[in-house]
C-alpha cells in the first residue's frame, strides 16, 4: 500500500506541473522508493513457506493484463500530448510499477486464503 | 449544486456531510450480522453459479475504451467532455450508492440473500469500476489540456491539484483495498466449501473502503463544481 501511495504521490506531483517543465528530482525519488518497496515486498513474499504461488500467478497474470491495458491508455494520453524527455521516462516507469503492483496486491489477497484441499477455481 | 457551491457555507456543509456519512458507513459495517451467528446451525448456504469476470461484459469494456481513445485522438470538446462527465458521474454515483444505500441494505440481509446478491453484483463491479475510472481520468486529462485547466497559471489550478489529491487517495484505497477484496470474495465463493469468516472479513473491508470512497466522492463534487463555476 505504501509503495502504491508513493507512486500515486509521484503521479500527482508530475501532473501538477505538466505540461510545463517539471523538476524531476522529487518524482525520481518517489519512484525509486516505490520500486525498492515493491522489490522488498516480493522478496519477503518469496520467503513465505507454503505460499500458494500457483494461485498467485493464476490470478496475477489476468490482473496484469487488465492493468497493463489501463496503464497503456494513460501512457497514450501523455504521449499524444507530446510529453517527452525525462518526464516521460519517469512517468513510464511509474506506470510500470503501478501496473505490476496492483495485480500483485490482488493476487496476494487471493492466494493468502488458498486452501490446498479446495478444488481449483474456474473463472 | 451550482448555487450551493457559490455560497460561502458550501465547504462547511460538505465537511459536515462528509463526517456524518463516514460515521454512518462505519456504524453500519460494524453492525452487520456475522456469518457465523447466522449460518452456524444450518451448514454452508448454497452459492449460485457465476463468472468472476463476466465475459460478455468485456465487450462493453472494449467499446468504452475504443470510444475513449477515439475521443482523445480527435481532441474535440464534446466527446472529451461527455466521456469525462459520464465516466466521472458514473464513478461518483456508484461509489455513493454502494456505500450509502447498498452497503447498509446488504448488512441487514440474510446470509443466503447476501450471497446471491454478492454473486450478481461483484462480478459486474470488477469490470465497471476500472472502466469508468480509466475513462474519467484519461478523457479528463485530455480535456484539461484542451481547456488549459491543467496549466499552472490557470486561475483555479489550486482546485485542480486538489482534485488530483482526492483522486489519488481514492485510487490508493480502491486499488489497494477495494479491488483485491472484490476479487478475493468472488474467488472464495467459487470454492466448493467457501470459508464464511474469510468472506465476512473481506466484505467488511469492501464496505469500509466503499464508505470512505463515497465520502471522498462528496469532496470531488465540491471541487469539480468549484472548478466549473470558477
Amino acid at each position: 500500500m505504501v509503495s502504491l501511495a508513493l507512486i500515486v504521490i509521484g503521479g500527482i506531483y508530475l501532473s501538477a506541473h505538466l505540461p510545463q517543465h517539471v523538476p524531476l528530482g522529487p518524482a525520481v525519488a518517489l519512484l525509486a522508493a516505490s520500486a525498492v518497496l515493491l522489490i522488498g515486498n516480493l522478496a519477503s513474499l518469496a520467503r513465505v513457506e507454503g505460499f500458494a504461488w500457483r494461485r498467485f500467478f493464476e490470478v496475477g497474470r489476468w490482473a496484469l493484463l487488465a492493468y497493463a491495458i489501463t496503464a497503456g491508455m494513460i501512457e497514450y494520453v501523455f504521449v499524444r500530448n507530446h510529453l517527452s524527455g525525462g518526464a516521460l521516462v519517469v512517468l513510464t516507469l511509474s506506470l510500470i510499477v503501478y501496473a505490476v503492483h496492483v495485480p500483485m496486491l490482488i493476487a496476494f489477497t487471493v492466494a493468502r486464503y488458498y486452501e490446498p484441499d479446495a478444488d481449483s477455481v474456474t473463472a | 449544486m451550482v448555487s450551493r457551491a457559490r455560497s460561502e457555507g458550501a465547504p462547511k456543509v460538505a465537511v459536515a456531510g462528509l463526517l456524518r456519512y463516514c460515521a454512518l458507513a462505519v456504524s453500519v459495517a460494524a453492525q452487520a450480522p456475522t456469518v457465523e451467528s447466522e449460518g452456524a446451525t444450518h451448514g454452508p448456504p448454497a452459492v449460485p453459479d457465476f463468472e468472476i469476470v463476466p465475459r460478455k461484459g468485456l465487450i462493453l469494456v472494449a467499446i468504452a475504451f475504443v470510444l475513449t481513445i477515439a475521443a482523445i485522438e480527435s481532441n474535440k470538446l464534446w466527446p472529451l467532455d461527455f466521456l469525462h462527465v459520464a465516466g466521472g458521474a458514473s464513478w461518483t454515483i456508484i461509489d455513493l450508492f454502494l456505500g450509502l444505500v447498498l452497503g447498509p441494505i446488504m448488512g441487514r440481509m440474510s446470509i443466503p440473500a447476501r450471497i446471491e446478491f454478492t454473486t450478481r453484483l461483484m462480478p459486474k463491479m470488477v469490470l465497471i469500476m476500472p472502466t469508468v475510472v480509466t475513462m474519467t481520468l484519461a478523457a479528463g486529462w485530455q480535456l484539461g489540456i484542451k481547456l488549459g485547466t491543467v496549466l499552472t497559471y490557470y486561475p483555479t489550478h489550486g482546485w485542480v491539484v486538489a482534485s488530483y489529491i482526492v483522486v489519488g487517495v481514492m485510487a490508493v484505497i480502491a486499488l489497494g483495498l477495494l479491488e483485491p477484496a472484490n476479487i478475493a470474495v468472488l474467488v472464495e465463493l467459487k470454492k466448493p466449501r467457501p470459508n464464511p469468516q474469510v468472506i465476512e472479513k473481506l466484505m467488511k473491508r469492501f464496505m469500509y473502503s466503499a464508505g470512505i470512497l463515497g465520502a471522498m466522492q462528496i469532496a470531488t463534487l465540491v471541487i469539480m463544481s468549484k472548478i466549473t463555476t470558477g
